[in-house]
């Protein structure tokens, strides 16, 4: 597309217009999908519950979302007299922007990527580790109670996870031996000469499951979403939120699980390829299989929403230090231990 | 052009942030315009090609050390009158500080201007096909593998050295064990009973 741009209108306005552009293929459907996978996570809660779920608002209740978007959109914001109004109008716009960003370095196909760098997975890493200031701004700036005690749990929570799942990747990474997301997905080509991703690798499965859990706890979805336990915090920190701004952490949030699925894709499961090495599965566009993987991925976090009830805060503690830390950190060893003896001969 | 623009951008924001760290009223406020200053620190590092580093200072200051940062200073009990009271006392001190730093500015400008010590040990140009980390990685393991592990063992005394310092076994501690949690079954707690009618269930 770069190319295409400039040799219209010279390499610079070339590369800033096709830039913008891809940044609106990426930010205007995602923004489409994060409407339709929120109808998509009340109608799968609602399917395992037992009850029909949003089934008024269009045909099935498709525009569900659409509808409640306008809703908010017409609503009045509120900021309450107490708080910090400079910082409280600016948490939503930074969960909402730093869950948009990272989607630059996901690759939807073979030469499908915003941005290729090779750091792709540490602009991920350092992207994820924003998220929490979205949280603890909006916690800090209500000037609440139940809020603020959000915002600690939050700062906790997503920094204590945030190690695992360094961990997990830097095992992804001994495999891969590269940091770039497209050579990632390029090195899950073809294992045992018909399958492709790493997930299928009994060596890294293990790390997957790491991975999964984590992602939930990083995007604070229901087993661990203590940041807005509505028995204990009425709704968190977005307690005091109203309106557009309630509407952007929203937005946020599910932007933010998609990509986590989307991840979890990428990394374990072979991205835009297909899950079987075999040449007539590639007639499908590697975006579907991308689609597909994220769906399914999704599903699982529906279910697990839907089925499973929430941690304790120790309990999360628990998980994430005494049981995953020296999980993830053992398997670096074991992971890298049978790299050396088998892909580098043995000797450093 | 657009990379001379974005140093100007990057290190005007830089130290328009920087200044605002220290004199912004509210230490929440500050804490935030010190992670802005650390991600332009990090945009001044990728102008440089280091993208290696540039990820790592925000994954690190920003992502980990400025949260910790933030979660003390939420927690304070600010008084605004006796933080500007606080000024005049430590003004002394404050001033020492400050000419001694813009001494040493002018010193290294100074130095630099007048040429590098050693031409060859300034600069060892990696070529464009080694990538960032792996240059960084291949000295860090075999010319540096000492100093960066003792680097390590250090970090490690220090986070035992926390540990040991901060941690209390309570006597009257009631931490759950988990394992004895999930082995426990219905049976251990409850029984089922075929109460007749008028008579009194026996616990």
């Amino acid at each position: 597309m770069t190319d295409f741009f400039a040799s219209y209108l010279g390499y610079e306005a070339g590369w800033f217009v096709a830039t913008l552009i891809g940044i609106l293929l990426i930010a205007l459907p995602l923004m489409l999908a994060v409407a339709m996978i929120i109808y998509a996570d009340r109608k799968i809660w609602a399917a395992m519950a037992l009850r029909r779920g949003p089934n008024v608002v269009g045909p099935f209740g498709l525009l569900q979302s659409f509808a409640d978007g306008l809703k908010v959109f017409l609503q009045e914001t509120i900021i309450p007299t107490a708080a910090n109004r400079g910082l409280f109008l600016m948490a939503p716009i930074i969960t909402f922007t730093v869950a948009l960003i990272s989607w630059a370095v996901i690759p939807f196909g073979p030469d499908m990527v915003l941005a290729n760098i090779n750091v792709g997975l540490l602009y991920i890493l350092a992207v994820s580790s924003l998220g929490v200031y979205g949280v603890i701004i909006a916690g800090w700036s209500s000037n609440s109670k139940y809020p603020f005690y959000s915002a600690l749990r939050a700062a906790a929570q997503m920094v204590s996870y945030e190690v695992s799942i360094g961990f997990v990747l830097i095992s992804v990474v001994l495999w891969a031996g590269t940091f770039n997301l497209q050579g990632i997905i390029d090195a899950q080509r073809g294992l045992y000469g018909f399958i492709n991703g790493f997930g299928f690798n009994p060596l890294l499965f293990p790390m997957w499951v790491v991975f999964l859990i984590s992602s939930m706890a990083e995007t604070a979805r229901t087993p661990f979403d203590l940041t807005e336990a509505e028995s204990e915090l009425v709704a968190g920190y977005q307690t005091e939120y109203s309106s557009m701004a309630f509407a952007l952490f929203w937005l946020g949030e599910y932007a933010n699980v998609l990509l986590m699925c989307a991840l979890n894709a990428v990394l374990f499961w072979g991205g835009w390829l297909p899950p079987i090495d075999w040449a007539p599965l590639y007639a499908v566009p590697g975006i579907l299989w991308l689609f597909a993987k994220i769906f399914f991925f999704f599903f699982v976090f529906s279910w697990v929403k839907a089925t499973v009830p929430r941690y304790r805060y120790d309990q999360l503690m628990r998980l994430g230090w005494k049981i995953f830390l020296p999980l993830s950190l053992f398997w670096i060893f074991i992971v890298s231990g049978f790299l050396m003896l088998t892909r580098y001969g043995g000797h450093a | 052009m657009i990379q001379a623009f974005a140093f100007y951008l990057f290190a005007g924001l830089m130290i328009l942030s920087a200044g605002l760290t220290i004199t912004a009223r509210n230490p929440v406020h500050s804490v935030l315009w010190l992670i802005l200053a650390f991600f332009n620190a990090a945009g001044l590092m990728l102008l440089l090609g280091a993208e290696f580093i540039a990820m790592l200072l925000v994954i690190v200051y920003v992502g980990a050390v400025a949260v910790l940062f933030l979660f003390v200073v939420m927690m304070l009990d600010i008084d605004f009158a006796e933080l500007r009271a606080g000024f005049t006392k430590y003004l002394g001190v404050g001033s020492v500080l400050a000419v001694a730093l813009a001494a040493e500015i002018v010193i290294a400008i100074a130095v630099h201007s007048a040429g590098p010590i050693d031409l060859n040990s300034r600069m060892a140009p990696t070529p464009a096909t080694v990538s960032n980390v792996q240059a960084i990685g291949a000295l860090l393991y075999t010319r540096y593998l000492y100093i960066f592990e003792a680097a390590g063992l250090v970090l490690l005394v220090a986070m035992i050295g926390a540990i040991v310092l901060t941690h209390r076994t309570r006597r009257d501690d009631r931490a759950q064990k988990a394992s004895r949690q999930i082995a426990r079954r219905p049976q251990d707690a409850t029984r089922n009973v075929n109460q007749p009618v008028g008579v009194g269930v026996e616990l």
